[in-house]
């Protein structure tokens, strides 16, 4: 995208709001400045609203992620049915939002186009999809869309439920969970999806949850340039639901780094030899630079 | 990528010189896609649709189309399309029967987006019990998705309105998709002669920016961009911005009406269209009314004949002013349902002149006589 897209009409100088004319004279664009997570809250940011609940884990990380993006002026997000979906409208970036499960196949078919159309030019597809759309109804699309080696991202929101459709047992809560649709509580394990991811064909497949912010950016952007580069990757972040879990807003980084400590949600990498070489260079280069 | 000279659709259309070949139906789309400067084409596969997206791969193969694989299955064949059409791309698939099914959902989303993707149907009929054999009950549930609905008699007419509904899908007042449907088996696996154009040439490529809706490439201000994203919200305005919308693609299908008439010279054929009986046929129920017709006349009877090209938008008022002067109107369908009756007993004023008969449906072929049978009932 050419960054100077953003210009103010002469005749409307004098009505803009502070906050545009900061955009485009002062360069506060979130587009601009690849200031990482380190730049949230100082300026304009990719999101700056979202209507989820209060202490939502799913806005934090969706905010932290879209702060993370190595590339955010040609990234594109495909998303899903879920609670993120109705944050999506908020974010200024362009966002499919398809049908419930079928995200990673419309991220196939969009990679391939933006590389026909732009053979120079580096286009990000990043999928963001809730822990149903990726684990239960879309698997099937998100591990072929992998086993096809596909150049995309797929980040998925785990809450561990279904929960914009009412708190509904998915395949990533935990065993013995009640919940909606689970009366007597979940009879089967969550899925280990990282393995899944790993074995199927991920150059790097991760877990990870939003207590550490420079964990979680570094996570992210690797997920991101291993698969513009080398090969299609996961990444999984924890993001705790105050509404169906039942916990108070304050809560939520309490959950995610105790269920971090006591090992029922550990940060997990695996990272192939291939993508570890790119990275390794990539990240001396970063030190030395 | 095969060196091919760009002309203009209505020289491709109307003007090139053509040559006779004796292809089959499958192998008429091969040569449609072959000269649609198609980027992208997604195969998935089933009976019988399968031959034809194999001959697209050879396409590709070849050098004729830029990118090209096998998906997991039809509804995420229907989804990564809608993705490269998203993209900016020109898309090319096809299915049929229950392939069609299990993608549905897709080809709803893909009129709401304003994709002007070209799909074909080879229509088969559904799993209840198993069949592999023709039928073309599919396409009753097709006709509410929003789609344009082209319905095709021959081989020749599968190959000319592939290349013209990308023509039509594209043009910036319509921008929704086209399904070009065709009746499996008796199309798809028969040969027959058709004429087509050198391949040396193709149709100019598809230029994604005269899109009403934006191409998601982020080379424009990022402004909320999907459609559906805005109608997330529960508040009045998405319920008022939702139901526009809806308006907005039935508007846009209403608009391709004149594309229509331009590039398939009009939405129906009729003949000898002031008869007291007519009948009115879409797909190869059209060759074997033509058949009945003869039959007819031989014994003395004179009966008009009505093909229906275009099923979405429906030939409403055409039909209601064909009928105004018949007092028979028959219906044979390769179906259980009678849906093409439906959408003709909707149309006109007294309905109950519309026989819905003879329906055939299974796989079975549909004897003449049998629509000889309803004639000479109404012609008492």
């Amino acid at each position: 995208m050419k960054k100077d897209v953003f210009k103010i009409s002469p005749c409307f100088e004098d009505i803009m709001p502070q906050e545009y004319i900061e955009l485009v004279r002062e360069n506060t664009s979130p587009f601009d400045n690849n200031q990482g997570v380190n730049g949230l809250g100082g300026g304009k940011e990719l999101i700056e609203e979202h209507p989820l609940c209060a202490g939502c884990g799913l806005a934090l990380s969706l905010r932290m992620i879209l702060a993370s993006l190595p590339n955010p002026e040609d990234t594109i997000v495909v998303g899903s049915t879920g609670c993120s979906a109705i944050a999506f409208p908020q974010v200024a970036l362009h966002n499919i939002h398809s049908l419930f499960g079928n995200q990673n196949a419309v991220a196939s078919g969009l990679k391939r186009a933006l590389k026909l159309r732009f053979p120079e030019k580096t286009k990000d597809i990043v999928v963001i999809a809730g822990d149903g759309a990726t684990a239960d109804i879309g698997l099937d699309m998100v591990m072929q869309s992998w086993f096809r080696e596909e150049n995309i991202t797929t980040i998925m929101l785990d809450n561990e439920a279904y929960a914009n459709t009412g708190g509904q047992e998915s395949g990533m809560s935990q065993k013995g969970a009640v919940l909606n649709m689970a009366p007597t509580g979940k009879k089967f394990s969550k899925v280990s999806l990282p393995e899944i991811a790993r074995e199927s064909g991920c150059a790097y497949a991760g877990a990870v949850n939003p207590s550490n912010i420079k964990r979680f950016e570094k996570m992210v952007q690797r997920a991101i340039l291993v698969a513009r580069e080398i090969g299609p990757s996961y990444l999984q972040v924890f993001a705790p639901c105050p509404t169906n879990y039942k916990l108070r807003p304050n809560e939520t980084l309490i959950k995610a780094k105790s269920r971090e400590k006591d090992n029922t949600y550990p940060v997990k990498e695996y990272i192939s030899p291939t993508a570890q070489e790119f990275l390794n260079k990539l990240e001396e280069g970063k030190h030395n630079g | 990528m095969i060196d091919q000279k760009v002309v203009s659709p209505e020289y491709l259309f109307f003007e090139a010189p053509r040559e006779e070949m004796f292809i089959t139906g499958s192998e008429a789309v091969k040569e449609a896609v072959k000269r649609a400067n198609v980027d992208m084409a997604i195969s998935y596969p089933i009976t019988p649709q399968s031959e034809s997206m194999h001959l697209v791969g050879d396409l590709f193969r070849d050098g004729y189309l830029r990118d090209y694989y096998r998906g997991e299955s039809e509804f995420a064949v229907m989804s990564a399309v809608a993705g490269a059409a998203m993209g900016g791309v020109r898309a090319f698939t096809a299915t049929g029967g229950p392939g069609t099914l299990r993608a549905f959902e897709a080809f709803s989303t893909w009129a709401g987006a304003r994709l002007p993707i070209v799909c074909a149907f080879m229509t088969r009929g559904i799993n209840s019990p198993l069949s592999i054999q023709p039928d073309t009950i599919e396409m009753a549930f097709m006709l509410d998705t929003g789609i344009i609905v082209i319905h095709v008699e021959t081989a020749q007419e599968l190959y000319d309105a592939i290349l013209k509904s990308f023509i039509i899908a594209e043009k910036t007042d319509v921008h929704v998709p086209v399904g070009v449907f065709v009746d499996g088996f008796f199309v798809t696996h028969t040969r027959d002669k058709i004429k087509v154009p050198s391949d040396d040439i193709k149709l100019p490529p598809y230029n994604p920016y005269s899109a009403p809706v934006p191409v998601m490439d982020m080379e424009n201000v990022p402004i909320r961009h999907m459609r559906d994203p805005f109608v997330m919200k529960s508040n009045f305005i998405s319920y008022a911005c939702h139901a526009s919308w809806q308006q907005e693609i039935l508007a846009a299908v209403e608009r391709s009406r004149k594309h229509i008439q331009h590039y398939f010279g009009s939405l129906i054929e009729a003949e000898n269209q002031d008869a007291e009986i007519l009948i009115v046929a879409s797909g190869t129920a059209v060759s074997q009314s033509r058949e009945a017709v003869e039959l007819a006349r031989a014994e003395g009877i004179n009966v008009g004949l009505v093909k229906i090209k275009s099923i979405r938008p429906f030939p409403t008022k055409e039909i209601k002013e064909l009928s105004s002067n018949a007092k028979y109107v028959i219906v044979p369908e390769f179906n259980r349902v009678g849906w093409l009756a439906r959408e003709i007993k909707a149309s006109i004023n007294e309905s109950d002149k519309v026989i819905s008969s003879p329906k055939v449906f299974g796989g079975m072929t549909m004897p003449p006589e049998l629509i000889l049978d309803e004639i000479r009932r109404c012609s008492k």
